[in-house]
């Protein structure tokens, strides 16, 4: 991450020198840091919200009786977490939610589940295997139907906004079966977490 | 018909939700008001932490996008692309739309309005668009929460994907509307 942050930033000057707006990028870096600002507010009283309905979810056995029902097939994507951890039941609720393009409500849940990875894992600053086959699955953002896209589309006065909706859902599944298949190969060749290592090493 | 069914679905999964899991919670004898509290209060503290990893990639990308590179991208792959029947305006939504959500719906908005909304340009645009999700924020903000700093094979996994869905809408977008 380290040298893609870099990439990103060196590309924009460079391309700054070329084209002459400089000015336009430095005032970017202004209002770029202020929108982060709103975006995190705008999250927490969702993330509040969503992570209070979680609790009561949680409290009752609810999230437990739906990680029940997917253990086997999440068993299998994340080999690591233990037994009857509510984790899976997090993970389950976190791929609904996205796969009905509900991201306000995934991103809360999916970061709950990323905290239960986080204390099983055994290097805090460093992502388990378990905690990047999660990040895989919301990457890939696996969608049933894009309805901004659809909205766009009968916004501009598009005869059949819904004929992207199949051919959509072909390229969404195809990307997200293709990230869990990349995320399993990637972890025999990624470098293992190092217990007790504080090295700074890239190995991202 | 299953487009109704699936919108129907979509509204109604949140109240369906949020009404299920306080029912529930009462009928286990949960004290669904005070839990509610507790996890709300959890819910504020996640949002303080992620913002330093927001401003880092918020940042970054804003630059980008007010630098011009995009449009020195353009120039500079627009012969390549159009080997692959990629219209180059494609290419700004093929770029942004792991970085930024908002953008590329505004790229995509633009488009639509500039060669029409049946066009074919419009089709794989939203196609791309719709299949799309901002990879490097989704990076920042799951992993900024739990303070993760080594992500790993998780970057490579997101970009190779990502990667894989454009030439996917691309090939999709080629056998059914040209």
């Amino acid at each position: 991450m380290n040298y893609i942050w870099f990439l990103i930033i060196l590309v924009a000057i460079v391309s700054a020198a070329i084209t002459g707006r400089v000015n336009e990028m430095v005032n970017a870096i202004w209002s770029g840091a202020q929108k982060s600002i709103e975006i995190a507010i705008y999250l927490a009283g969702i993330m509040a919200f969503w992570l209070g309905i979680m609790k009561i979810a949680e409290k009752s056995g609810l999230v437990m009786a739906i990680a029940k029902l997917i253990t086997p097939l999440a068993k299998k994507l994340f080999p690591d977490v233990p037994d009857k951890n509510p984790v899976i039941g997090d993970i389950a609720m976190n791929f609904t939610a996205n796969a009905f393009g509900l991201s306000n409500a995934a991103t809360p849940i999916g970061i709950k589940a990323m905290e239960e990875l986080q204390k099983i894992n055994k290097d805090k600053k460093s992502a388990s295997n378990d905690m990047c086959t999660l990040l895989a699955m919301n990457t890939a953002g696996f969608q049933l139907v894009p309805t901004t896209v659809i909205a766009v589309l009968a916004a501009s006065g598009s005869k059949n906004p819904t004929e992207i909706v199949l051919p959509t859902l072909v390229v969404t599944s195809i990307a997200f079966v293709s990230a869990l298949i990349i995320v399993k190969l990637l972890e025999k060749f990624s470098k293992p977490q190092v217990v007790g290592d504080f090295e700074e090493v890239e190995n991202d | 018909m299953i487009r109704t069914f699936i919108e129907f679905l979509s509204s109604w999964f949140i109240p369906f939700i949020v009404l299920f899991v306080i029912a529930f919670g009462l009928v286990k004898k949960v004290p669904v008001y005070e839990t509610f509290i507790d996890g709300a209060k959890d819910g504020l503290k996640v949002s303080v932490n992620i913002v330093p990893y927001l401003v880092a990639i918020i940042v970054a990308v804003a630059m980008l996008r007010a630098s011009g590179a995009i449009e020195l991208a353009q120039i500079a792959f627009g012969k390549c692309l159009r080997a692959f029947n990629i219209p180059v305006d494609v290419l700004p939504v093929m770029i942004v739309r792991s970085l930024s959500g908002s953008a590329v719906l505004g790229i995509f908005s633009d488009i639509a309005s500039q060669f029409g909304p049946d066009s074919f340009v419009t089709k794989l645009t939203a196609i791309m668009v719709g299949s799309s999700e901002t990879t490097f924020y989704v990076l920042a903000v799951y992993f900024g929460s739990v303070g993760i700093k080594k992500f790993r094979h998780a970057l490579l996994t997101g970009i190779l994907a990502d990667i894989i869905g454009i030439v996917a809408a691309v090939v999709v977008a080629n056998c059914l509307f040209l």
